[in-house]
């Protein structure tokens, strides 16, 4: 045993560094798919944030109070609603984009929107509460106090992204139940591991876990990065 | 179209204004009539009403009865006022942007911006801080800041709320200087302060404030060599109104 998983290292590192073709189509599906959530949360979740931050409507207390929730949604069950939704008989059934890499980008979005809304939300209000005199003591108006707020805002705005992003990279619950983890088609770093590890072919699941590793330190060395940016550029 | 002046905001005149939130009343029915000419300098104790006051002014807050007229006429935007805040929000960008910020708020045309902004660095005297971000100023440089924002859509009239509370003396004086040649630009000056010797040195008239309403209004000089209230008195003589 001890001398399959040392076999096993070697072999995953060979994978990783020979940049071995399977692995890398692995690596880049996984990447469009999350991105693509990513962007599509970005899309939903800023404006969502905005609106919530800056107007007062009854049970906003409580939306707030759930859409921190939802921060937490866990994947295997959002999986599970795409999946019915999508399924033949399902409402969205004649899409049929069960078991494609839209259906992926669409659980992988639900996942992440609250993410971004939710920290938004939070970064927006704490800014108005303290521009909110300030710029109407310079009369600026509604569209320019969003912007206003939104421009100075973007470091953690971006931070916001990196969380949505690295939240969508490791999940697996979610991709595995409405991609179906076809081979060449819609298996993820995340999918691939669980199927390998279950069928004993341990190099390239470890080579691919080394490459999501990789890519989680470098999503958070950016979000340090751009932190770091921030304090520096506006203080 | 006829050419005409644009509208005066002076004379701002407060009419038995009276702001409360809730059960607390901080303005206690004030009448009051602010004109061109030598800085107003609003004195009194520690929530005596000071800062309600300017912000009824700067029409940032609706009194809860009575009423406030700019040159005659209520709700109207403060295009042509500016507020300096007792601690100044610094947007989190540059010294320069805070300037390019302030003059496009106001609508100034892109093209003077430039020029405006070089302006009013070297009036705050900020020339050199230019690029720094402008949360990483000192309290003085913020003050200075905030002035020099206040001063780009090239107001009227100007409120400062206490500028020089907890500034070192260096820093108090180069507050008072541009405070000082901005008066002589024209531009009213309004603004409160609890330091006596501060409201003499740059005061053209007084306005004694105490627990939300006037007590007395005059001329620096005669109010400062005779009061006519006990209180004021008191206050002159730096007694502790509480």
């Amino acid at each position: 045993m001890q001398e399959k998983l040392m076999h096993a290292d070697t072999s995953a590192l060979d994978l990783v560094l020979s940049a071995d073709p399977a692995l890398m189509e692995i690596v880049r599906l996984s990447l469009l798919v999350s991105l693509g959530a990513v962007v599509a949360a970005a899309v939903i979740g800023f404006p969502l944030g905005a609106v919530i931050a800056l107007t007062r409507y009854p049970g906003r207390e409580a939306s707030i109070v759930v859409l921190n929730a939802l921060m937490g949604l866990p994947p295997v069950v959002v999986g599970l609603a795409v999946y019915l939704l999508l399924s033949r008989s399902g409402p969205l059934g004649t899409w049929g984009l069960l078991f494609t890499p839209a259906a992926m980008v669409i659980a992988q979005t639900i996942l992440v929107t609250p993410i971004i809304a939710a920290l938004a939300r939070q970064t927006i209000e704490d800014l108005w509460t303290e521009y909110r005199e300030e710029l109407a003591a310079m009369n600026v108006g509604p569209i320019g106090r969003v912007a206003t707020l939104l421009w100075d805002a973007r470091f953690s705005l971006l931070t916001a992204l990196l969380a949505g992003f690295g939240r969508a990279a490791a999940e697996v619950g979610a991709v595995i139940i409405v991609g179906g983890n076809i081979d060449g088609f819609t298996r993820t770093m995340t999918t691939a591991i669980a199927l390998e590890t279950s069928k004993g072919d341990l190099p390239l699941a470890i080579g691919l876990g080394m490459v999501l590793i990789a890519i989680v330190i470098i999503v958070n060395a950016l979000a340090w990065g751009v932190r770091r940016a921030g304090e520096r550029l506006a203080g | 179209m006829t050419m005409r002046a644009p509208d005066s905001d002076l004379p701002i005149v407060l009419e038995d204004v009276r702001y409360g939130v809730r059960d607390l009343i901080i303005i206690d029915g004030m009448s009051l009539m602010l004109t061109p000419g030598a800085p107003t300098v609003l004195i009194g104790p520690n929530g005596s009403g000071k800062t309600t006051l300017l912000r009824l002014m700067m029409g940032l807050i609706e009194p809860t009865s009575g009423r406030v007229t700019w040159g005659g006429r209520t709700h109207v935007p403060p295009a042509r006022r500016a507020i300096v805040f007792q601690r100044p929000v610094m947007l989190r960008r540059s010294v320069a942007a805070n300037i390019h910020y302030a003059l496009a708020a106001a609508g100034i045309g892109r093209h003077q911006h430039a020029e405006r902004a070089r302006d009013l660095l070297e009036q705050a005297g900020l020339s050199a801080l230019a690029e720094r971000p402008a949360r990483r100023l000192s309290g003085g440089e913020q003050q200075r800041l905030a002035l020099a924002r206040g001063l780009a859509r090239d107001p009227q009239v100007l409120f400062l709320d206490e500028p020089t509370a907890s500034l070192d003396p260096a820093a108090t004086k180069a507050i008072e200087d541009v405070v000082r040649a901005v008066s002589a630009r024209g531009i009213k000056v309004v603004m409160s302060t609890h330091d006596l010797g501060e409201a003499r040195r740059l005061a053209g008239d007084i306005v004694f404030i105490h627990r939300g309403r006037v007590i007395e209004s005059a001329p620096a000089a005669e109010f400062f060599a005779h009061p006519k209230t006990d209180d004021a008195r008191r206050f002159v003589a730096g007694e502790l109104l509480v």
